[in-house]
């Protein structure tokens, strides 16, 4: 019995949702007195550090063909990993690797599934957003070996200092099908899931040059940004930016809705933020029912006046 | 070019969430049902536009009742050739892959094409567990897929950035946005619809492995708190809120 957490990396260090996995799970394993162990894949520094998160120890796999991310390979290791841990619940992150390589573990290992949770289990029962946000279920895993992905921003993380042992583990890598042509990364862009704080405009800023206002503001509080629908449909911004209900799923910490009217479909994708911010010309916009704080005004004479307090603030 | 898109039955996206029998049930009652718009918008249009361009034959599958029949319907109108439903009861994520992974193993399809997830309980697993069932490459998340005989060429979303590979057929993938645009289905699509073929195959025997306990629906804000000026905006945001 123990937890085994995939933690995943990129460019050689474990990303932040790698910590937010480790987190869930030593906090688990701590819960169940049992022990929590993390297996990473590729080149990647700095594990020992996953240790201030409850994690003993670190069963690395260092192949350098494994930097090239293929969920297949993946799932072979986290379930080689398990069988050698005996381990009988697996966490992962809710993120893009983790929808990649959770699913096909479950099916490898006839393992029930709950993805994005957002609170520690209670028992065989995790918690989750169901209906892009508009409910919550409580699902109970019902076979002996449980996998859960935990949505990033859920959990608040509790450091437990210490530093953990790193492993070598080797296990044949299975070869697959897929080749990797190319990786374009966004190195400047703040992926829109782990952010903390999220900016987002929508039609009411009424062209795609009235944006610098809003990545000025961004870059002011470190976050990153977002749009509505119909903005991304209309080329005014990328599509990644795209949130709600047909689009991401975000829940940072504090989310800021310009020029949105709030639509049921656009809540569904934000309201899990844990403050919400309207700014908008029309006092009956449906947003406001759903903010923690709101301006009726002109974004074009308020987003800059938040940029110049905030400077001020920081100053 | 032997093509399956999986289709959901998903509540319409302004439908009003409510629960029956202890709130352990959705309560389904007025309510309008939609195909899954990841599978509609995304995975069938592209499926249909690479029929199109290479020949080959859409087949929609879904797991579910004769309550299904209508948005099954639906899709055959926007385009896809035939329609297979499982007489299954959705009963979890790995139920349905079981139950979609044991008929298809027996067809020989060139690609499995799904939405990137349901809009309902949002899970994003059917089809990775399709592929694992079926030891076949699984690319999630994909916003981009072009085929040149065999070879397709797809573009994936992964942690900060997007990914270019290459698969051969036979592959299974999830579609996100950008992969295509949506249709709307014409008077012709309609009434072709209705004679396409629609065939209903029994349940296979398959283990469950989750069960839902209960819903909750999430508490009500408190209220907004408005304010006049940006600087007392952030001032709040600072000092009460403590989110900057
Ligand atoms: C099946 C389906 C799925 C959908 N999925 C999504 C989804 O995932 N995400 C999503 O966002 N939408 C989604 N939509 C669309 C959604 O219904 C709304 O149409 C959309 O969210 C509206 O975008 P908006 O708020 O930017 O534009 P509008 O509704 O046009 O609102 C613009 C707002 O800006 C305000 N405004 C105008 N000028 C100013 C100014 N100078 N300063 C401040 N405010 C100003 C206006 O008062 C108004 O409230 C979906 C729709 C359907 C049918």
């Amino acid at each position: 019995m123990s937890v085994l957490i995939y933690t995943d990396s990129s460019n050689g260090a474990l990303t932040k949702n790698a910590f937010e996995a480790a987190n869930y799970g030593g906090q688990l394993a701590k819960a169940a007195g049992t022990d929590a162990i993390a297996v990473v894949v590729g080149s990647a520094s700095g594990l020992e550090d996953l240790g201030n998160y409850g994690i003993s120890k670190v069963m690395h796999v260092s192949d350098a063909s494994l930097d090239n991310f293929d969920p297949q390979k993946i799932a072979h290791i986290v379930a080689a990993a398990a069988n050698e841990t005996g381990a009988d619940t697996i966490v992962f992150a809710h993120d893009y690797t983790g929808k990649s390589v959770a699913p096909r573990l479950s099916a490898k290992l006839d393992a029930g599934l709950v993805t994005g949770a957002i609170a520690l289990p209670n028992g065989n029962v995790v918690k989750k957003a169901v209906f892009s946000g508009k409910a919550f279920a409580e699902i109970e895993i019902t076979t002996a070996i449980k996998i859960i992905s935990v949505l990033p921003n859920s959990l608040d993380k509790v450091e437990t200092g210490g530093s953990a042992e790193v492993v070598a583990f080797s296990v044949e890598i299975p070869t697959t099908g897929i080749t990797v042509k190319e990786i374009k990364k966004e190195s400047t862009e703040l992926s829109l899931t782990e952010a903390d704080v999220v900016v987002s405009a929508g039609r009411g800023l009424k062209g795609p040059e009235n944006w610098g206002m809003i990545e000025e503001l961004a870059k002011e509080l470190g976050a990153a940004t977002a749009c509505s629908r119909p903005v991304a449909d209309i080329g005014w911004r990328p599509h990644h930016e795209h949130v709600g209900q047909t689009g991401i799923a975000i829940r940072p910490n504090l989310y800021i809705a310009t020029g949105i009217s709030g639509a049921i479909q656009h809540l569904a994708g934000v309201n899990g933020s844990k403050v919400i911010v309207v700014i908008n010309t029309d006092s009956e916009a449906p947003f406001f029912k759903a903010a923690d704080y709101g301006i009726v005004g002109d974004a074009f004479e308020i987003i800059p006046k938040m940029i110049e307090a905030i400077k001020k603030l920081k100053a | 070019m032997k093509i399956l898109v999986c289709i959901s039955k998903a509540p319409d996206t302004t439908a009003k969430i409510a629960f029956t029998d202890g709130d352990t049930k959705f309560d389904e009652g007025g309510v309008q049902f939609i195909v899954n718009p990841y599978d509609e918008w995304y995975a069938l249009v592209r499926g249909l536009e690479l029929k199109e361009a290479n020949g080959g034959t859409v087949t929609v599958l879904n797991v579910g009742g004769a309550d299904s029949d209508p948005i099954i319907r639906k899709a055959l109108a926007i385009g896809a050739d035939d329609a297979v439903r499982i007489d299954a009861e959705t009963i979890d994520a790995l139920y349905v892959a079981k139950q979609i992974a044991n008929y298809a193993k027996e067809q020989g399809y060139d690609m499995i094409l799904a939405g990137k997830e349901t809009i309902d309980y949002n899970g994003s697993q059917v089809a990775g567990m399709i592929a694992e069932l079926m030891d076949a490459p699984y690319v999630s998340l994909a916003s981009k897929l072009d085929m040149n005989g065999n070879t397709a060429t797809i573009e994936r979303e992964i942690e900060g950035g997007v990914e270019v590979i290459e698969v051969n057929t036979p592959f299974v993938l999830s579609a996100a946005k950008g992969m295509s645009e949506a249709r709307i289905p014409n008077m012709r699509g309609i009434m072709a619809a209705r004679s396409k073929p629609l065939t209903v195959v029994p349940a296979s025997e398959a283990s469950t492995s989750t069960a839902i306990k209960g819903f909750t629906l999430p508490p009500a804000k408190s209220g907004c708190k408005f304010v006049d000026t940006a600087e007392e905006l952030v001032e709040l945001l600072h000092n009460e809120a403590k989110a900057i």
